[in-house]
């Protein structure tokens, strides 16, 4: 089954995302900011990367853009969590490179039906 | 598949908690004058986590109040508003509100409602005096659902930007989507494609034209192409027809419009209100909520502890092998190394008890940090100017007295604060600094913890303390004490000062049930003062409540438990010593000091007691709440350590007796509680004790 790079510096978030995707099978690895998740995305290739914005270290932007300058990950797709609110903050990450987003507040049904879309 | 959310939430509300504490201290910190970027952003970041956590997990009040918060700090750090003092006030009280909210919210006590919407109506008059736009909090379902047009289908031309496949989406995947609404006709059209040299993989040359026939709206289809808007050009015309469309079908796109992630929509709302209604717990101290929010149940261990424990657990499986293979075939001869291997066991015991031991110790910093918040608001309050200094903060200290610490200590340091740290202008007349200093110290000394809270105020009166005690009738108008015994008067019941009713303790409680609540843990409180100079109460603790590290006694057959901590000394009484005082109150004289002798076979009513005479046992000398007196028993038998087990489990409270152990050879003790006894001994009329010793 695929992979995901879960990306949120808050513990309980993480959680809920990591609990809802390896119910339906998937393999979940959990970062607690974009640093982590782009040492741990330069050594082993995941299917999708699933990062909030606001994290201390190396926010999402910052992390998708450097995740697309990696060759493994010209294609990856890389969703951005976002507040309803900030239109300013998607039109940043589209530029940044990211595939879309989820909006925050979502639950668990939310997020599985997005990644069931993107992953096929 | 629902996924129950509730599983997470003890993760949510303890981290919220955690980041209340950094906003908190953040703030605090802060200089209005000059806003440090890294901090704001932190601060920021806190706000926005538990805005996100709470509105995710259905807890829609505190995310509606975070998120005022949260646009606050956002727009100090994009550097749209100056943080004034008055926003930053607004914020410290916010925070408290919003603890008092997420303590509700996980069940532990009532909300005042009224008090949560005077808040936020004061943080948002902060944010609008900025006039930035009212900020969207909930889209509401955006799709107009008027123009339901006859649809039977769509007809669209999508073609993507060259460069679309970089945001890694796959135009293939898009029209998967399109195909789950409805019956779908592809063409595509390949007229784009450059030359074979010139192809690039990575780029989409490829356009497509697709009939959707399906009765769906367009902001169904919208939707769909969210993430591409820019990124593609897409042309959707509705599809000529003329069959109605079937109304089943258009309340099935309604409700799928309902699940859109954009209507913050989340069924948890229910247990939210069943919390509030259902749950009644007693009302307790917000500090208290706050701790067993965050601290019932479990507790943040150093992993290099539990690695100790893992080893030393090792080492005794180890010892313990050793000694079953002895067991086995045993010879006298190998008598030697079976008590070798005993005597490891018993190191190694000894080494698994203090591991474990150390595993349910904290930092005492954990209840430090709550003062400068305390002392800040405290000493706006009262008009003074007090620096906090903390030392000793990684001081550790078992769980349970971290918990129960707390609360006295707050009222110590609010006395200190009222009435030992003078206004500034008093201050300066008698020749000290503007600013009073309060220290928190607190070290391990022995084998017990100290805590001490000095300021440099005006110490304490012991005139003015005595007149007190005597208008309050606590001691007859004859009395002479001594400076000390003055300030122990201070603890009295009765002896309670100003009724100020501080909100950040809640009760104006005295000083008497401070020091009961310390005795409980075991501990002792004392007070010293230098008048014109300041004053000092430092209060000892057992490092654990589990074990203690006693005197065991003889009286008759029975064997008794004196605290270490308690005694001063043991002594064998010389007939000169011995005096009576007025009638039956026995007393020896020790060193100039008169002691009131308490023969424990009366109070506790032991039968088969040896001692008669004062002279013939031994007397040892205890002190309990500021007094002394001696206890008359049999024989000293040793000192070691027990194991604490509450009477209360299997039996009731004892007065007198503060709980029981098992002895090495399976019989019981019972474990005195010295200022229990000395009040036994003052109850019964013939053993009077006297209040002091001259």
């Amino acid at each position: 089954m695929a992979s995901i790079l879960a990306v949120d510096d808050s513990p309980s978030m993480r959680q809920m995302v990591a609990f809802t995707l390896k119910g339906t099978g998937y393999q979940v690895i959990e970062a607690v900011d974009g640093e982590e998740a782009l040492n741990y995305a330069k050594s082993r290739n995941v299917n999708l990367v699933i990062t909030d914005v606001n994290m201390p270290n190396m926010d999402g932007i910052s992390l998708i853009k450097a995740l697309r300058s990696l060759p493994g990950y010209k294609f990856t797709p890389l969703l951005m969590l976002t507040t309803e609110s900030s239109s300013e903050k998607k039109q940043q990450g589209k530029a940044a490179g990211a595939t879309g987003w989820i909006v925050k507040p979502f639950n668990p049904e939310q997020l599985l039906s997005t990644v069931k879309k993107v992953l096929g | 598949m629902t996924i129950d959310l509730s599983q997470f939430h003890q993760v949510f509300f303890e981290e919220s908690f955690e980041g209340l504490g950094v906003m908190e201290s953040g703030l605090l910190r802060m200089d209005p004058g000059a806003v440090d970027g890294e901090e704001i952003n932190v601060l920021f970041r806190a706000a926005h986590s538990i805005k996100g956590g709470s509105a995710t997990f259905g807890f829609n009040d505190i995310a509606a109040f975070t998120h005022v918060m949260e646009s606050l700090l956002d727009e100090v750090r994009e550097q749209r508003r100056q943080l004034t003092s008055r926003s930053l006030a607004v914020l410290l009280s916010s925070i408290d509100v919003l603890r008092a909210m997420l303590t509700a919210a996980s069940g532990d006590g009532a909300l005042d409602n009224a008090l949560v919407a005077r808040q936020q109506q004061e943080l948002e008059a902060v944010l609008n005096n900025r006039e930035s736009s009212p900020v969207i909090e909930h889209c509401a379902a955006p799709q107009a659902n008027s123009a339901i047009d006859q649809v039977i289908g769509w007809h669209l031309v999508f073609r993507p930007l060259p460069n679309m496949m970089r945001t890694g989406n796959d135009p293939l995947r898009i029209i998967r989507e399109l195909a789950g609404l409805g019956e779908l006709d592809v063409k595509v059209d390949i007229s784009l494609l450059p030359g074979f040299e010139q192809f690039d993989p990575e780029e989409c040359h490829l356009c497509w034209d697709l009939h959707l026939h399906a009765a769906v709206e367009q902001a169904r289809i919208n939707e769909i192409f969210e993430w591409v808007e820019e990124q593609c050009d897409l042309v959707i015309v509705p599809l000529p027809g003329k069959d109605p469309a079937s109304s089943t079908s258009n309340d099935q796109d309604v409700e799928r419009d309902a699940e859109t992630p954009r209507v913050s929509l989340v069924p948890a709302a229910d247990s939210e209100a069943e919390r509030h209604a259902g749950n009644e717990r007693r009302r307790t101290d917000r500090r208290e909520n706050e701790r067993t929010a965050s601290g019932a149940g479990s507790i943040r261990v150093d992993i290099q502890k539990i690695d100790n424990l893992i080893n030393v657990v090792g080492e005794l499986v180890i010892t313990q092998s050793m000694l079953s293979m002895l067991g086995e075939n045993f010879q006298m001869g190998q008598l030697e190394r079976l008590k070798e291997g005993l005597s490891e066991m018993e190191r190694h015991t000894h080494e698994l008890q203090e591991s474990v031991m150390q595993i349910r110790m904290l930092p005492i910093s954990s209840i430090f940090s709550r003062f400068p918040r305390i002392v800040h608001d405290l000493s706006n309050q009262m008009e003074k100017k007090i620096e906090l200094r903390l030392t000793g903060e990684n001081t550790e200290v078992d769980k349970t007295v971290i918990e129960k610490i707390g609360d006295p200590l707050v009222h110590l340091v609010r006395n200190s604060l009222d009435h030992g740290i003078e206004a500034p202008a008093e201050r300066i007349a008698a020749g000290k600094p503007e600013t009073g200093t309060i220290e928190l110290k607190a070290c391990h000394q022995g084998g017990n913890i100290v805590i001490e809270i000095r300021d440099d105020g005006s110490g304490l009166d012991p005139e003015r303390i005595l007149r007190k005690a005597i208008e309050k009738g606590l001691v007859d108008s004859e009395t002479q004490l001594s400076e000390q015994q003055s300030y122990e008067l201070i603890f009295q019941a009765g002896f309670s000062t100003v009724e100020t009713i501080s909100d950040l303790s809640g009760r104006g409680v005295g000083l008497d049930v401070v020091r009961r609540n310390i005795n409980e843990l075991g501990g002792t409180v004392e007070i010293e003062s230098k008048p014109g100079r300041g004053s000092a109460i430092i209060i000892r603790l057992p490092l654990t409540l589990a074990i203690l590290d006693g005197q065991s006694v003889s009286v008759g057959d029975e064997i008794y438990i004196i605290p270490l901590l308690s005694i001063i000394e043991s002594i064998q009484v010389k007939p000169d010593m011995v005096n009576l005082i007025a009638g039956r109150a026995e007393t020896c004289k020790l060193r100039g000091e008169y002691l009131p002798v308490i023969r424990l076979y009366e109070i506790l009513g032991v039968q088969g007691y040896r001692t008669g005479e004062l002279t013939d046992g031994l007397l040892v000398v205890v002190e309990g709440e500021g007094r002394r007196c001696g206890i008359l028993v049999d024989e000293l038998i040793g000192q070691q350590q027990v194991v604490i087990k509450p009477l209360e489990v299997n039996y009731q409270r004892v007065d007198g007796i503060s709980a029981a152990t098992i002895l090495g050879d399976g019989s019981v003790a019972l474990i005195l509680d010295v200022p229990g006894i000395m009040r036994l001994a003052n109850a019964t009329p013939e053993l009077r004790v006297l209040q002091c010793s001259a």
